[in-house]
């Protein structure tokens, strides 16, 4: 049986999981001057899809696997180092349950939902939905790995006004770099929990405490 | 309105009337309209007129500061624990109708928080007049214009106008040094919406919200019905 069109609806950018509220550190990066045009974006993308990308892509993909979703969550947590990070990712992962268990109801989802109330980190809910929808592993780490990049180009699209061929075409180069890293975290998540990646960015991390700081902002993290 | 508003399919991830635990949640009013109409102002203005009898709480979507939350919270109108802000990334409109899922989140936190609730009101952030909120959010929706934005807003329609359950035109009591005519307004407004109800105000005295906080009664009257 083909998933092909359930891998599209997961990965719709219009999904109501709440992503569209953050910019994946897009917001402090353009503050700071690290992104001022489409070549900044591509850069920061590229480090973002090899750091966090990667590890949330082989989270996602190990949930999806089967491999036990609490085991997972704790494996996420571990992974990241920012407290305002975890709180994102658990909050991401709450409004992605509350869609995923509309879109595509499954015992596995609502056994995490009551385990985790407060929610579960997002990569492991999306893993979980993927399993749900039908999907593959390597289906549910192109979605994250895809999540990871695109999140902060249409974040900088509304906050540098970079126009929006630009911002996409971006996306569309990176496509080769997005294969190769949702194939490895899909690899890595066949050889169980403790062989998952840890691959981190330490800006990243500082950057996203400061922001959860500041007074005025467009985006929550 | 779907205050009849069946639930059969899966638990608690849209606007079910009862709460997990079998309680009826709290009847849910969105007040939206355009940057600088008094929305904030209107909430204010009926926590205190209806906060002695009802327990109210409030969530707002700013659109990049918390200032409307901080608004409520410096007038005291009602305590910090029943406030919430929704953050929207720059899209207020998307948070309100085409992914609610944060929203939803903010108004089960509250009810969890602080217990039954009679009334939640969530306010979007100042938009343009096509916004309007989803069904699977609000129980019933108010759309606040002013006349000092220009009295040809209610002829101009728009979702907003034409079908929120009630029209506020607000600020009458600018309507002589703008120019605005109240009468054009009201007739205009007519038009657009039918039967739906319209109600015109001016929250400089305490009392200038009765019209608003009455039709919010007859709501709240209607759902626990």
């Amino acid at each position: 049986m083909t998933t092909r069109a359930a891998l599209l609806v997961l990965a719709d950018g219009r999904f109501p999981a709440g992503g569209h509220a953050h910019s994946g550190g897009a917001e402090p990066a353009v503050k700071a001057g690290r992104i001022r045009n489409a070549q900044d974006l591509a850069d920061f993308c590229l480090g973002r899809l090899h750091t966090t990308g990667l590890t949330s892509a082989a989270l996602a993909a190990a949930a999806a696997h089967g491999l036990d979703p609490l085991a997972l969550d704790q494996a996420a947590d571990v992974r990241t180092p920012s407290p305002a990070l975890r709180a994102v990712g658990r909050k991401l992962g709450r409004q992605l349950m509350r869609a995923a268990r509309s879109t595509w109801p499954s015992p596995e989802l609502a056994a995490l939902a009551a385990a985790r109330p407060r929610g579960a980190h997002q990569p492991v809910v999306l893993g979980l939905t993927a399993r749900a929808a039908g999907l593959e592993p390597e289906d549910a780490a192109h979605c994250v790995a895809y999540e990871a990049v695109s999140g902060p180009a249409t974040a900088v699209v509304r906050l540098l006004s970079l126009d929006p061929f630009e911002a996409t075409a971006v996306l569309a180069r990176l496509a080769p770099a997005l294969d190769r890293v949702a194939e490895e975290a899909a690899a890595a998540a066949r050889d169980g929990i403790d062989a998952l990646p840890a691959a981190s960015a330490p800006l990243l991390d500082i950057t996203a405490e400061a922001h959860a700081a500041w007074p005025v902002r467009l985006f929550a993290s | 309105m779907h205050l009849d508003h069946a639930h059969h399919g899966p638990a608690a991830v849209s606007a079910d009337a009862a709460r997990p635990d079998g309680t009826r949640r709290a009847l849910r009013i969105g007040l939206g309209g355009p940057v600088g109409s008094g929305k904030t102002a209107t909430v204010a203005a009926l926590c205190r007129a209806l906060r002695d009898r009802l327990s109210i709480a409030v969530v707002t979507n700013d659109i990049y500061t918390r200032e409307d939350a901080a608004f409520l919270l410096r007038n005291a109108v009602l305590p910090p624990e029943r406030i919430r802000a929704v953050e929207t990334g720059a899209c207020p409109h998307t948070a309100i109708r085409d992914d609610i899922s944060a929203n939803l989140e903010a108004v089960e936190d509250l009810e969890e928080a602080v217990g039954a609730l009679d009334l939640i009101l969530v306010e979007s952030g100042g938009d343009n007049l096509t916004a309007t909120f989803s069904k699977g959010l609000v129980d019933a929706q108010v759309f606040v214009i002013d006349v000092a934005g220009g009295d040809d807003i209610p002829r101009k329609g728009g979702p907003g106008v034409t079908t929120a359950d009630l029209l506020v035109i607000n600020k009458t009591d600018l309507a002589p040094y703008v120019g605005s005519d109240l009468g054009r307004m009201a007739r205009d407004a007519a038009e657009q919406r039918g039967e739906l109800p319209v109600v015109f105000t001016s929250l400089t005295s305490a009392e200038g919200v009765g019209p608003v906080a009455d039709w919010v009664r007859a709501q709240l009257a209607a759902w626990a019905a």
